[in-house]
C-alpha cells in the first residue's frame, strides 16, 4: 500500500527539543527548495529550551500551495517520547522512518503504514566518538537516507553544507560522511526511490527562502529606524535581532567605527514603547516589537501617542493568547486590542503583511506613514509568518524613492510663519504641523501631553475645544484611509454573489481553498486586507456581495468584528470562518466551513 | 495660584551670556497652590539655565504624572516639554536622549511618580547611566488625588487627616546611590542658595544625576505631625526672581551658614533638620555617602547637598558606542543602503 505522489506531499520531523536538529531539518527543506520546488517549512516548538518535543513540518507543492495541510505522508521520529502520537498522525499509506537501533514497541505497528528503519544511533555510536556529535549527526544521517529515499540530489546538499559551513570548513567533511552514511544504509536495506519522491522542476524563480521577522529587522533599516527598543517575548524576539543583524553590517559608521543606530533592551514593554515614543517625539524613526502581552502592556502608552499625535511603530507578532495562551502557537488574535488599544475613545492604523516581502515592504513604509499620520502604526504579523521560512518573493528597494518625513517645520519655515500651532488644522486633512525640539530658539516649542489641549497645545478643559480637537482626529482617520495601503482586490468586477475576505497568514490556505473550489465549480470574489483603517474599496466590496466569508485565525470573528463596526454592515451578511488552535489555518478547514455556510451545502472534495 | 502675571519686566534686568534676561527662561503662570514647594524648584531651575547660559530650545524638559510633572509648563517656555505617563518620564527621556544626544534632559517627577508607579524605570534608567537631569519634587504625598501618603512619607509621620503612616519609607537618594548612580543630591526646595548649584552641577554632569528635593505640600502635608511639613518656616522665605505668586502666600525659603546644620522647626514644635555637607565629607565615596545618609536618617535629620558624584563617567551613548553625531540628524543616504545591497541580501535567501 504505497501512495505515489511526485512533489506533492508532507514530512514532518518529530524531534527532542534542543538536540540540534533544527538546522538539519533546514537543510532538508533548503534543498527541495534549491531542486526549484515550492516548499513551506513550519516549525511546531514548545515553549522550553531542552527536552520537550519538537516538530518540523515541511510541505511540498508543485502547484505552489504554501499554507499548512493536515495529514502527514511521512514521519521523520527520533523523539521515543511522541512515538505514540506520530505513529498515529501518518496517513494511511504513508511512511514512518525511525531509529531502529532499538525495536519498534508493536503497539507502534500500524497494518496500513510503511516502516523504514535506520539504526541512527547505532551509526553514530559507530563512527564517532564526541558525545556531541554522536547526537548532532544523528539528525545529518536521517537527511541522508531522506535524500536517498526521496530523491534529493547530493550535489545539492554538499553545496548547502559547503555555504553553512564557510569559514568552519573542518565541519563540512563529517557532515558528509553523516549523509553519506544514511544513503549508504538506505542503498544496502531499501528499494529506493520511493514512490513519495522529488524531481528538480524550475517553479521558484527569484523568489528567497526567508523569516518574516528577519524581513522586518531588515525594513527597518531600510526604512531608517535609528532607535529600537525592545523586551524579549516569543515570537518577536527575533525582529529585534533581525534588525541588529543587519544593522551591524550596514550601518557602521566608516570613520568612527560607532553605530548609526542605538537598540536598547528596555525593562519591560513599558519603556519599550516610552522610549520609542521619545524617539519619535524627538525626530529619530524609531520601532519595538512585541507580541500579545507586550501589546496589553503597551496600551496606555498608545493612547498617549494617538492623543498627542507622536509617531511610533510598533511590530506586533501575534502568538495564541489570552493572556499566556500558547506562547509558541500562531494566531491573529490581537486584532481588536491593536484596532483600539488604550482607554477613552482611540483608533489605531494595523498594517497586515501576508508575506517577508511585504514585511519588508511594510516595515519600512511603516515609517513614512507614522510620521505622515503623526500616530502609532502597528504592523500585524504573526508567529507563523515571523518566526518560519516562507517562500516569498525578492525584497525590493527603489533608489529613487525619498523617506516621507511629514509636516515638520524647519527653523526657516518657523521664522517665515506668523504664528505655530501645534494642533492647528492648516490644511483641513486634520494632519497638522510639528516641530522637533531644538530647531529654533525662540520659535516652534510647545508641550506635548496626554492631557487636552487646544490648538496651541495650551491645556484646556473646555469641552468645546477638547471636543473640536476630537473631531480633528477622526477627520486625520479619514484622510488615513486613502494614505494605508489599499486591498488586493482578486478580480476586476464582481463574478459571484459569495465574497472572500482575508489577510495576512490565512492567505495561503484562503488562496488555496478558491483554487480548489473553483476546480469544482464554486467561484468566489475575494480581496485581501493590507490595512485599517478600510478604505472605499472594502466597503463597496462587503456592499456588493450576498454573503461575505471573513477567514481568520481566531475565537471571535475579530476582523469580522471590526468591519461590522466600522462600515456599519449588517452582521448577518458576514461568515467567520476561523481556526483557533494554535496551527496555521488549512484550506481543508476553509472549505469545510464554506460549504457548511452555503444552501444547499457543497460536497467539496478535499485533500486526500 | 493667580491667573494676572504683569508682563513687565525691568529694562535693566541683567543679561546672561547668550544676552538673554531671566524671562527667556520663564514658563507659564504656575497652576499649583500658593506656596508650594515646587513653584521654588521651578524658579531654581529657571535661575540654573539663566545661570548657565544655555539656550533655552536645546533644553528638553520631560515629566510623568502628579502635581510635580505639571511644573515644567511653568518653567523653559522657549523649551519643548513633555508630560508623558505616570511614572513612565524615564523611558521617554531615554528615547528622546537616544534620538539626540546634543540637547539637555531636564526631567522632573514626583514622589509617587518615582517611588511608586515609577520605581522599575526609575531604577533602569539609573542603571543605563542616561545623561539627563532627575529631580523628584518630594512632598510624600500624592498631591493631586488630596493627600494620601506616599512612599516617601517617613514611618509614623501624620496625614492632614491625623492617621500615622505604619510604612517605612523609600529613601530616594540611598536607592540612587545603591544603584550605582554617578551623580546625587539632595536638597529643599526652599533652599534656593544650595539648589541653583547643584542643579547647575547636575546640567553639567556627563551622567545621570539625580536630586531628590524635599518639597512640602502646603495644601496636604503641612499638618502637625508630617515630617515633610514647613509651614512654621513662613517667616523665613524670601521673594525669588520669578513672579508668579500672590503675595499672602509666598514660597517658602530658608537660608543659613554655609557648612552648618539648620533647624527648621515647625508651629508645632516638630522639626527637620537640614545639615550642610560637612566640610570634611568626600564626595567621592558611595559608601560614605551611603553611610552618612544612613546616620542622618536615624537621627531624624535629612542630609543635604551634594552626596556623590562619580565626575568621569560613560553615559549610555558611550557604553554602546552609538554615533557622535545626533541619530536624528542622520540623512537618509547614511541610514538605507540602498538597492545594491539589498541584492545581495536577496542572494542570501536563495
Amino acid at each position: 500500500m504505497h501512495n505515489s505522489k511526485i512533489n506533492d506531499f508532507v514530512v514532518r520531523f518529530a524531534n527532542v527539543n534542543g538536540t540540534g536538529s533544527a538546522s538539519a531539518n533546514y537543510l532538508f527543506a533548503k534543498a527541495i527548495f534549491r531542486m526549484g520546488i515550492p516548499v513551506a517549512p513550519k516549525n511546531i516548538f514548545p515553549s522550553n529550551i531542552q527536552g520537550l518535543p519538537t516538530w518540523y513540518e515541511v510541505r511540498v507543492s508543485e502547484k505552489g500551495y504554501l499554507g499548512r495541510r493536515e495529514g502527514v505522508d511521512m514521519m521523520i521520529c527520533v523523539n521515543p517520547q511522541s512515538m505514540p502520537s506520530d505513529v498515529a498522525d501518518v496517513k494511511s499509506g504513508g511512511y514512518f522512518l525511525y531509529d531502529s537501533t532499538k525495536a519498534l514497541h508493536q503497539e507502534l505497528i500500524r497494518d496500513d503504514v510503511n516502516y523504514i528503519g535506520v539504526p541512527l544511533m547505532e551509526i553514530c555510536l559507530r563512527e564517532f566518538t564526541d558525545p556531541r556529535q554522536r547526537q548532532l549527526f544523528k539528525n545529518i544521517i536521517y537527511v541522508g537516507a531522506l535524500s536517498a529515499l526521496m530523491g534529493i540530489e547530493f550535489e545539492v546538499l554538499e553545496q548547502l553544507l559547503t555555504e553553512q559551513f564557510n569559514g568552519k570548513e573542518k565541519l563540512i567533511a563529517p557532515n558528509i560522511k553523516s549523509l553519506q552514511l544514511g544513503i549508504q544504509y538506505i542503498h544496502d536495506n531499501y528499494a529506493y526511490p520511493l514512490d513519495l519522491r522529488l524531481e528538480r522542476r524550475d517553479l521558484i524563480g527569484d523568489r528567497i527562502l526567508v523569516e518574516g521577522n528577519d524581513a522586518c529587522g531588515l525594513g527597518a533599516v531600510y526604512g531608517g529606524a535609528t532607535v529600537v527598543a525592545w523586551y524579549p517575548i516569543t515570537p518577536s524576539t527575533s525582529v529585534a535581532e533581525g534588525f541588529e543583524k543587519h544593522a551591524k553590517k550596514m550601518r557602521i559608521d566608516k570613520e568612527t567605527g560607532k553605530k548609526n543606530y542605538a537598540i536598547i533592551q528596555a525593562e519591560d514593554e513599558l519603556a519599550a514603547i516610552g522610549m520609542v515614543i521619545g524617539a519619535n517625539w524627538n525626530g529619530a524613526r524609531s520601532f519595538t516589537a512585541t507580541s500579545g502581552p507586550g501589546l496589553s502592556l503597551m496600551n496606555e502608552f498608545l493612547g498617549l501617542a494617538y492623543f498627542a499625535e507622536i509617531p511610533a511603530v510598533l511590530i506586533d507578532v501575534q502568538r495564541t493568547g489570552p493572556s499566556t495562551g500558547m506562547p509558541t502557537r500562531t494566531q491573529q488574535s490581537d486584532i481588536t486590542l491593536a484596532a483600539y488599544a488604550s482607554h477613552g475613545d482611540t483608533k489605531h492604523i494595523l498594517l497586515f503583511p501576508s508575506t517577508p516581502k511585504e514585511c519588508f515592504e511594510m516595515t519600512a513604509g511603516s515609517f513614512d506613514l507614522a510620521e505622515q499620520l503623526q500616530t502609532p502604526i502597528i504592523l500585524m504579523s504573526d508567529l507563523d509568518l515571523g518566526m518560519n521560512d516562507h517562500l516569498s518573493e525578492p525584497f525590493e528597494w527603489n533608489d529613487k524613492r525619498k523617506y516621507i518625513r511629514g509636516k515638520v517645520l524647519s527653523a526657516k519655515q518657523l521664522e517665515d510663519m506668523p504664528h505655530f500651532g501645534r494642533y492647528l488644522d492648516v490644511d483641513g486633512d486634520g494632519i497638522t504641523y510639528r516641530t522637533i525640539p531644538g530647531t529654533h530658539p525662540t520659535k516652534g516649542s510647545f508641550f506635548t501631553r496626554g492631557t487636552s489641549r487646544d490648538e496651541y497645545a495650551a491645556y484646556t478643559e473646555d469641552g468645546t475645544v477638547y471636543a473640536r480637537n476630537m473631531a480633528r482626529l477622526l477627520k486625520k482617520w479619514d484622510t488615513a484611509k486613502d494614505t494605508v495601503p489599499a486591498p488586493y482586490l482578486y478580480q476586476q468586477e464582481n463574478k459571484s454573489p459569495y465574497g472572500l475576505i482575508f489577510f495576512g497568514t490565512s492567505t495561503d490556505s484562503a488562496e488555496e481553498a478558491m483554487d480548489i473550489m473553483a476546480g469544482q465549480n464554486i467561484a468566489f470574489d475575494a480581496l485581501r486586507l493590507k490595512a485599517f483603517p478600510f478604505n472605499k474599496t472594502v466597503e463597496d466590496f462587503v456592499n456588493t456581495h450576498e454573503r461575505v466569508f471573513v477567514i481568520e485565525q481566531n475565537r471571535d470573528g475579530q476582523m469580522r468584528s471590526l468591519l461590522i463596526n466600522e462600515l456599519n454592515t449588517n452582521p448577518q451578511k458576514l461568515i467567520a470562518i476561523l481556526n483557533y488552535d494554535g496551527m496555521p489555518i488549512t484550506a481543508d478547514t476553509i472549505m469545510t466551513q464554506i460549504s457548511k455556510n452555503l444552501i444547499p451545502a457543497k460536497n467539496l472534495v478535499y485533500h486526500q | 495660584m493667580t491667573y494676572i502675571r504683569s508682563k513687565f519686566r525691568h529694562p535693566g534686568l541683567p543679561k546672561n551670556e547668550l544676552g538673554y534676561t531671566t524671562q527667556e527662561y520663564e514658563g507659564a503662570i504656575s497652576t499649583l497652590c500658593a506656596g508650594c514647594g515646587h513653584d521654588s524648584i521651578s524658579g531654581s531651575i529657571i535661575q540654573a539655565c539663566y545661570e548657565l547660559s544655555i539656550a533655552p530650545h536645546r533644553i528638553a524638559k520631560l515629566s510623568g504624572i502628579g502635581c510635580s510633572s505639571k511644573t515644567p509648563t511653568y518653567f523653559l517656555g522657549n523649551s519643548h516639554g513633555f508630560n508623558s505617563v505616570h511614572g513612565r518620564m524615564p523611558s521617554v527621556a531615554t528615547g528622546a536622549n537616544m534620538a539626540n544626544r546634543d540637547l539637555v534632559y531636564m526631567g522632573v517627577s514626583g514622589d509617587g511618580d518615582t517611588a511608586s508607579i515609577g520605581m522599575g524605570q526609575f531604577v533602569h534608567v539609573i542603571r543605563r547611566n542616561l545623561n539627563m537631569v532627575y529631580i523628584v519634587m518630594n512632598n510624600g504625598c500624592y498631591g493631586l488625588t488630596k493627600g494620601q501618603d506616599s512612599a516617601t512619607a517617613d514611618e509614623g509621620s501624620k496625614s492632614k487627616k491625623g492617621v500615622a503612616n505604619p510604612f517605612q519609607p523609600i529613601d530616594l537618594a540611598g536607592l540612587a546611590l545603591e544603584l550605582g548612580a554617578t551623580f546625587v543630591a539632595q536638597s529643599f526646595s526652599g533652599d534656593k542658595e544650595q539648589l541653583i548649584p547643584l542643579i547647575k552641577a547636575a546640567i553639567d554632569h556627563p551622567g545621570f544625576a539625580f536630586i531628590n528635593v524635599i518639597s512640602p505640600c502646603v495644601t496636604f502635608n503641612n499638618n502637625p505631625g508630617s515630617t515633610k511639613s514647613y509651614d512654621y518656616v513662613r517667616e523665613h522665605m524670601e521673594a525669588t526672581g520669578t513672579t508668579d505668586f500672590v503675595p499672602e502666600k509666598r514660597e517658602i525659603t530658608t537660608s543659613y551658614e554655609k557648612g552648618s546644620g539648620t533647624d527648621i522647626q515647625m508651629h508645632d514644635g516638630t522639626y527637620i533638620r537640614l545639615e550642610k555637607l560637612a566640610a570634611t565629607r568626600d564626595p567621592f565615596d558611595r559608601l560614605g555617602a551611603i553611610n552618612a545618609l544612613q546616620n542622618s536618617r536615624n537621627h531624624n535629620e535629612i542630609l543635604t547637598g551634594l552626596l556623590y558624584v562619580e565626575p568621569k563617567t560613560s553615559d549610555l551613548h558611550e557604553i554602546i558606542q552609538t554615533s557622535d553625531r545626533p541619530l536624528n540628524s542622520l540623512r537618509q543616504d547614511e541610514l538605507c543602503p540602498g538597492t545594491l545591497a539589498l541584492a545581495d541580501i536577496n542572494q542570501d535567501y536563495r
